[in-house]
């Protein structure tokens, strides 16, 4: 068996040290048992399931965050980033981090001016990667339906 | 070097001749890297055979079948009934009748649990299938036990991915009127003992249909010898087209059963006060059928037969246990369905790496392997797990690419190492 060639850039770019840091060891893992607020995203296309939790204050504010469920790295990571992103912000706030995941994700170019992706940028290695997004987007859109409150499990299709 | 690849490592001496320069979609380069393709499982790559017969047909002699009295017309209807009669003499049925053409697989699953079981199932009858099957093998049985109040029961699997013949038999009994199991399973690549089982369903009168989606690119196919009463396959798992498939069924079982479909060709006459229905096999092919698909699954009936299944069959099983045995020795690997007799695929876990990031890394060097629960959810369930990678063999496929499938392997360990 020959030696395994240099890692390539784009694999690189998809599995970075910040992306294999959170898939090893994910933060605000669990079930959060006084959660206010709790949805699940689920991606038909490979099973992959996550519960996010969110305990959300009566002056809007998200004082806690846990999401629970087993993914591939990337989905994991995705979800772990979340819960550190979202723990301290206002939903509106939230939802503008949702807004402009999903739209960097896709590649587009927008970035308002009170998101500033921070740490989540790590997450747009995925765009070379077109099978994988779905995986980074899942946790986002159950962490929407969670701020929502919906009852219907969201899904990446 | 552990038990398996002790017993499974051994010299390449199959003599089935280098056939990839059959499959253009095999000389291509992936991500920077020659393609290793290894998800023929899912879908096969069809050789140049089938691709000209197709073309062919589309650019000289495409009609519309059975009704026309011009040449293009005569022409397509020879095209496709010839078609019906290689597949015919491919898996020995009795009659060109008793081969009925469908969408694939899953419609011939369909047909019969519409057409065959739910007209006579009543509550307290059972259907018996096994833990191994595909979800196409289930979920038409689910639905004709919920139209019925007949009552699905399984069939258990051991730690190795096979089937408890043993237990199977002692479920059989007057109560069970199907017995649907598949001859080779799709996520485990366990062969199951299909004539000892038949037998055994024949002391109680059980029909039997098999889904031989995953056996027929890879083994010889008797249905006379297997003697089942129904027998499924699909052409792009044995390298024709998509959306084009065969029900086999015995003629007796085929004539009593009212059509599925109603529509245009399936029948003699028609009038507002009543229909009567076209003769066997056109009873059941409602509608214009999937012309070019027949013609070009007829050509790869013809490819297969040109090498000979049983050449096929003794290089596939070589590759098999030299992929095993490689993959054995990856520290990390855990191989899923080692059964004794097996066919074609592999599914394995290595460390605790994602199948999906098995697979995206792998992507990355070239090499296409399936992850997921591959339409096998039970079996996942079984074996307390959310999926696998699958490495899946045809007769294209050699040691070069088993050795570059642990290659990439290897990557992935390394970018996941702690």
């Amino acid at each position: 068996m020959t030696a395994a060639a240099p890692l390539q850039e784009e694999l690189r770019e998809l599995y970075r040290d910040l992306i294999l840091d959170h898939a090893r060891s994910p933060r605000h893992f669990g079930k959060l048992d006084d959660a206010s607020n709790r949805a699940e995203g689920i991606n038909p296309l490979c099973g992959d399931k996550l519960k996010v939790y969110l305990k959300i204050k009566d002056d809007g504010v998200i004082s806690d965050a846990s999401f629970e469920g087993s993914g591939c790295a990337i989905s994991v990571a995705s979800a772990s980033l979340l819960t550190e992103t979202v723990i301290g912000l206002t939903t509106d706030s939230a939802l503008s981090y949702v807004d402009a995941v999903l739209a960097a994700l896709a590649g587009q170019q927008k970035d308002p001016a009170d998101v500033q992706l921070g740490k989540l940028a790590a997450l747009q290695g995925v765009r070379e990667f077109p099978s994988r997004v779905k995986c980074a987007t899942l946790a986002w859109r159950a962490l929407n339906a969670a701020i929502h409150d919906d009852k219907q499990p969201a899904t990446t299709e | 070097m552990n038990e398996h690849s002790q017993k499974l490592a051994k010299p390449v001496t199959s003599g089935l001749r280098d056939c990839r320069s059959d499959f253009p979609a095999l000389d291509q380069e992936v991500n920077g890297h020659s393609l290793v393709y290894l998800d023929s499982a899912a879908s096969s790559q069809p050789p140049s055979a089938v691709i000209s017969a197709v073309a062919e047909y589309q650019a000289h002699d495409h009609a519309n079948v059975h009704r026309g009295v011009h040449t293009l017309s005569h022409r397509a209807t020879e095209a496709y009934e010839g078609a019906r009669d290689r597949a015919q003499s491919f898996i020995n049925a009795n009659t060109r009748n008793e081969i009925i053409f469908t969408r694939g697989t899953t419609e011939a699953v369909n047909l019969v649990a519409q057409s065959f079981s739910r007209p006579t199932l009543k509550p307290g009858d059972r259907i018996l299938i096994t833990h191994m099957e595909h979800h196409s093998n289930i979920v038409p049985w689910q639905q004709v036990c919920e139209q019925t109040g007949a009552e699905l029961v399984v069939a258990p699997i051991d730690g190795k991915g096979q089937l408890k013949t043993d237990e199977l038999i002692a479920q059989l009994d007057e109560r069970v009127r199907m017995l649907a199991i598949a001859h080779v399973s799709n996520a485990l690549g366990s062969i199951n003992p299909l004539r000892e089982i038949i037998s055994n369903a024949r002391r109680f009168d059980i029909p039997v249909l098999v889904d031989g989606a995953q056996a027929v690119p890879h083994m010889p196919v008797d249905v006379q010898e297997l003697d089942c009463d129904f027998y499924a396959l699909s052409g792009h798992k044995m390298f024709g087209p998509t959306g084009i498939g065969i029900l086999y069924g015995k003629e007796a079982k085929l004539d009593a059963m009212p059509p599925w479909q109603g529509g245009g060709d399936m029948i003699l006459e028609v009038s507002f006060a009543g229909t009567t229905y076209n003769e066997l096999p056109y009873k059941f092919e409602a509608g214009t059928p999937n012309i070019s698909g027949a013609i070009g699954l007829g050509a790869a009936i013809g490819y297969l037969e040109s090498i000979g299944m049983a050449l096929i069959e003794r290089h596939e099983s070589e590759i098999l246990a030299y992929m095993m045995a490689e993959l054995d020795k990856i520290d990390g690997i855990r191989l899923i369905g080692t059964a004794d007799k097996k066919a074609s695929v592999q599914s394995f876990l290595l460390d605790d790496i994602h199948p999906h990031d098995l697979g995206t890394i792998l992507d990355h060097k070239g090499v296409a392997i399936r992850t997921g629960h591959h339409c096998a959810m039970p079996v996942m369930e079984h074996f307390s797990i959310p999926g696998t990678a699958r490495a899946s063999l045809a007769l294209y496929n050699n040691r070069d690419d088993v050795d570059r499938l642990t290659e990439a392997l290897l990557v992935a360990k390394k970018i996941f190492k702690k």
